[in-house]
């Protein structure tokens, strides 16, 4: 039973004092896992990221109720740098690379909180290493740069602070299917490495694919866990996200939409 | 509770598009109306002059310049420029076109008009250019236009003073004042005239940003390049939107000069002014018709509501101008807190506060 | 009588040193945009509470090194101040309220340096204080040196170049080539990406405002020895927009080079083509109109960036 590096106890969030987005969310975060948490749109999957990350104050959000533990400490009242510094970083959906820098100067501000510049320079490389593609690129400004390539200069950006945990929110937006599998295996990669993930995605069968461990968020609450071997071999996550029934593909005729009550965890 | 939200049934479409669905909401409506229509017009002419009047003319010029601003994202902050086009023209139709063919209201509308085709010159450039930069266009036109009415003194009908006041026989509209009775130069005509204005106007502005025109300028805002994929001519709409905007804000100018102040003057249209009709928006809260004209109440009331209570408490121990920086450091902090408390203003505050009722007592 | 060339040469040199001056402040504004993307409306107002605080300083008898050094940090501490209790909470916004929080920020520094010390004008004249002989009220005879070229140049007027261009220099410098001035580079094109990364808003900020503080001093004094210090120095700031506009919003280079050609177009049309114009008093809008010209030519300003849209 390996540690436990982030915990997730049953956070309500709330945005503008009245919104909602959060409503009893429980993760695990076990130390050297690919863990995927999956969800249909506006279901909270970028929430609990932002909250995990504490990016959530700056959209005017705010954690509620619950807490969350990073490495066994309540993380409330650390900044969102702070929790960088300590190994925790978030890949922001829709990439958000700093399209005004070259892609080597987005790559290096990842390392704007280490004191390091020798180590910092051989992580570079390294990172040109994983993602041979934006090496060639290292010049032009990151604006012009394609979504596949902007979605690996963040990855490598998160890389340069050397984190333990890296949040990845929703990785194979707007990418081509054969992109998606080759940022997957560099996750893969990466996580032979010792880094883990927590990974938001929609892509309910690449996420299952490629990770040890999948929750499914609803509305903002978590209705299901387990494996992810055994998530991808159940018929109602078949049915729901992966489009498949026990009959071949159903219609929407067909679906008896019922609400689960209660979380099975198994 | 007794304000429900549900139970409003409708049957054509017609109805679906009413402004206020509910029952409660247009008694309200017209229950308002009526007080300021019949009610108003009988209170003090301190109030109607030195309140009301001037609320009206700066409230429909942050409207216009919600519609600029706020609907269609171009920054501006040449409002009082296009106002002083207003009045000026207001005051040289009213001049010089012979008297049975010209009358206030006519000269007003058709001042906007003027105003709205000054506002399409200057907006020419901001299809080109964005974001802040355009703020270089709107100040272009601002102090143009108040450079070109200072230098041409034919504008002002050549009065050395640089003042003109406004002469009685211009407040006969067709020698309808005659025929009533009434004294079309005194406050509550004044005030009826603006009023009936800005009713209209506003009904108009509300209607715009529901319509489809509304809907292309809110899409140039938000993403342009999106907008003219779709088909939106994004030219088309920003110097559409510059020419509604500019017309409200000459209107605004001409009953800022005719009926309220009743001179036409050169300085009440300087750079100030149009950040101040800027704060009003921004307090009030962009797209918002309701809450520009909270923002204008608020912002005209508040320096004079502060000297007040300010005199009221200290019995006058300090001189104005100490009460007037006091005035402005209160007004700055009051501005940025209310800014990180709502960016969105007084409307978003209201929307929220609407959102806690509905949901009470649940906080969320 | 044949074209005054001498003339020319005059006003075109009286205009670049005019521009300088116009520099100086936008320096401040490009400084703050190109760390937040926050155009700062109060610039104009610090640079009028710096120069108030100075002089009311020195009017009273502090010496001049000493009251430069607590004027300097009394404006780190509004620098500072102002991160915290305007910035900070407002990080992340619609940049537009951003703007209309320096407005109301502007608005308060107004009254409160006129409610701290006065309203009077101060004249300040540094050439009391400091014993260089570039503030030497003498001005330079050109004809001294080149014999046919009968100018007066200010000697007041290259000690403001100086500096000027020293300021843009280190700035430059800082933000190409170090570490943090890349990180406010990237704060400036997304907040939120910033803080995802790890650089701590609240740190860099704090001293983007501080300096923007001093500089505001600085330009401050420089203008005040020009102009007096009252009131009117606020509509420096109006001067500097058009100046920033051309040069470009995240340009520090640009804002001297905008400062140029606003100085020299400036004090060109004032005396070539007012009489075109029929009327006095067209810097007031010449100066848009010219930056009007570049921008339509050049949205983004001479050397700003461009804007760059994923579609």
């Amino acid at each position: 039973m390996s540690k436990s590096l982030l915990k997730v106890n049953n956070i309500e969030v709330v945005y503008n004092h009245v919104i909602l987005a959060l409503r009893g969310v429980t993760l695990d975060v076990e130390e050297g896992k690919v863990v995927s948490l999956l969800g249909a749109n506006g279901s909270g999957k970028t929430t609990t990221l932002k909250a995990c990350s504490n990016l959530v104050h700056a959209e005017r959000g705010a954690v509620t109720k619950g807490s969350i533990e990073y490495n066994g400490q309540d993380i409330a009242e650390t900044d969102a740098y702070n929790l960088v510094k300590n190994g925790v970083v978030q890949v922001l959906e829709g990439r958000h690379c700093f399209s005004h820098l070259t892609v080597e100067e987005n790559i290096m501000t990842g390392s704007f909180i280490r004191d390091d510049p020798k180590e910092a320079k051989k992580d570079l490389e390294r990172v040109y290493d994983h993602f041979e593609r934006i090496r060639i690129r290292r010049k032009s400004l990151a604006g012009f740069t394609s979504g596949g390539e902007q979605q690996m200069i963040a990855m490598g950006r998160a890389l340069m602070s050397r984190p333990k945990l890296i949040l990845l929110d929703e990785p194979s937006m707007g990418l081509a299917p054969q992109l998606v599998e080759e940022i997957f295996a560099i996750v893969k990669a990466l996580n032979k490495e010792g880094v883990s993930f927590l990974i938001a995605e929609q892509n309910a069968m690449v996420a299952l694919k490629y990770a040890d461990e999948g929750y499914i968020i609803e509305n903002g609450r978590v209705i299901l866990k387990g494996k992810a071997s055994d998530l991808l071999n159940r018929p109602d996550v078949k049915e729901m996200y992966l489009g498949v029934s026990e009959e071949g593909k159903t219609s929407f005729r067909d679906i008896k939409y019922y609400h689960r009550r209660k979380p099975s965890f198994s | 509770m007794i304000y429900r939200e549900t139970g409003n049934f409708v049957t054509n479409y017609l109805k679906d598009r009413d402004i206020f669905s509910m029952t409660f909401d247009k008694v309200v409506v017209i229950l308002g109306l009526l007080y300021l229509f019949l009610w108003v017009p009988t209170t003090s002419e301190y109030f109607l002059s030195a309140h009301v009047i001037p609320i009206l003319a700066v409230g429909l010029a942050t409207v216009g310049l919600n519609i600029l601003t706020g609907l269609t994202g171009q920054l501006s902050l040449g409002t009082a420029g296009f106002m002083c086009v207003g009045a000026f023209g207001t005051y040289n139709l009213m001049l010089r076109v012979p008297d049975g063919l010209m009358s206030l209201p006519v000269a007003l509308l058709l001042s906007g008009i003027a105003a709205g085709f000054v506002g399409v010159v200057f907006g020419l450039p901001a299809i080109r250019i964005k974001g802040f930069y355009l703020l270089v266009s709107t100040l272009a036109a601002q102090y143009f236009v108040w450079w070109f009415f200072n230098s041409y003194a034919w504008f002002l009908n050549y009065e050395s003073s640089g003042v003109v006041a406004i002469a009685p026989k211009f407040y006969d509209y067709w020698g309808l004042g005659n025929l009533l009775g009434v004294d079309m130069q005194g406050y509550p005509a004044r005030y009826l005239l603006a009023l009936t204005i800005c009713i209209g106007l506003s009904y108009f502005a509300k209607n715009l940003l529901r319509s489809n025109t509304g809907r292309n300028f809110m899409s140039v805002r938000d993403r342009d390049i999106a907008a003219s994929v779709m088909g939106i001519s994004v030219p088309r709409a920003k110097l559409l939107a510059f020419f509604i905007s500019c017309f409200y804000c000459g209107v605004a100018g001409g009953i800022y000069s005719f009926l309220y102040i009743g001179n036409v003057d050169l300085m009440i249209y300087g750079v100030d002014r149009s950040f101040t009709i800027l704060f009003m928006l921004i307090i009030g809260g962009l797209g918002s018709i309701s809450g520009s004209w909270l923002g204008a109440i608020f912002v005209y009331e508040f320096p004079i509501i502060f000297t007040f209570i300010g005199d009221f408490i200290f019995q006058g121990a300090f001189n104005t101008a100490v009460v007037e920086n006091v005035s402005n450091m209160v007004y700055g902090i009051f501005i940025i807190a209310l800014l990180i408390r709502e960016p969105g203003g007084f409307a978003a505050l209201w929307g929220t506060t609407k959102q806690k009722l509905r949901m009470w007592p649940y906080p969320h | 009588m044949g074209f005054d060339f001498v003339y020319l040469i005059e006003v075109v040199v009286g205009g670049l040193l005019s521009g300088v001056m116009y520099s100086l402040v936008a320096i401040g504004f490009v400084l703050i945009y190109k760390s937040s993307g926050i155009f700062n409306f109060a610039q104009g107002t610090m640079l009028l509470f710096a120069s108030l605080t100075f002089v009311k300083m020195t009017e009273n008898g502090i010496g001049f090194w000493t009251a430069l050094f607590i004027a300097s940090g009394i404006m780190v501490i509004v620098g500072v101040a102002t991160e915290k209790f305007v910035m900070r909470p407002l990080a992340n916004q619609d940049l537009l309220a951003l703007f209309m929080a320096t407005v109301g920020l502007a608005t308060f520094q107004e009254g409160f340096a006129q409610f701290m010390w006065d309203s009077d004008v101060h004249g300040l004249q540094m050439n009391k204080f400091i014993d260089i002989s570039l503030l030497d009220s003498n001005p330079i005879f050109i004809s001294d040196y080149i014999p046919w070229l009968d100018l007066l140049i200010p000697r007041f007027d290259i000690f403001a170049s100086l500096v000027a261009g020293t300021l843009i220099v280190v700035l430059a410098f800082f933000f190409q080539k170090t570490n943090t001035g890349m990180a406010l580079r990237a704060v400036s094109d997304d907040h939120m990406a910033a803080m995802a990364v790890g650089i701590p808003l609240q740190k860099v900020w704090a001293i983007v405002w501080a300096v923007t503080g001093i500089i505001a001093l600085v330009s401050g004094l420089l203008w005040a020895e020009r102009v007096s210090v009252s009131f009117t120095l606020i509509e420096a700031v109006m001067k500097a927009l058009p100046v920033i506009l051309i040069g470009g919003l995240t340009s520090i280079p640009g804002a001297i080079i905008g400062g140029l050609v606003i100085g020299v177009g400036e004090k060109l049309g004032e005396i070539y083509l007012a009489d075109l114009f029929g009327g006095q008093g067209i810097e007031l809008w010449f100066a848009y109109f010219m930056a009007l010209m570049f921008l339509v030519v050049r949205p983004q300003g001479m050397f700003g960036e461009k804007l760059i849209e994923r579609v």
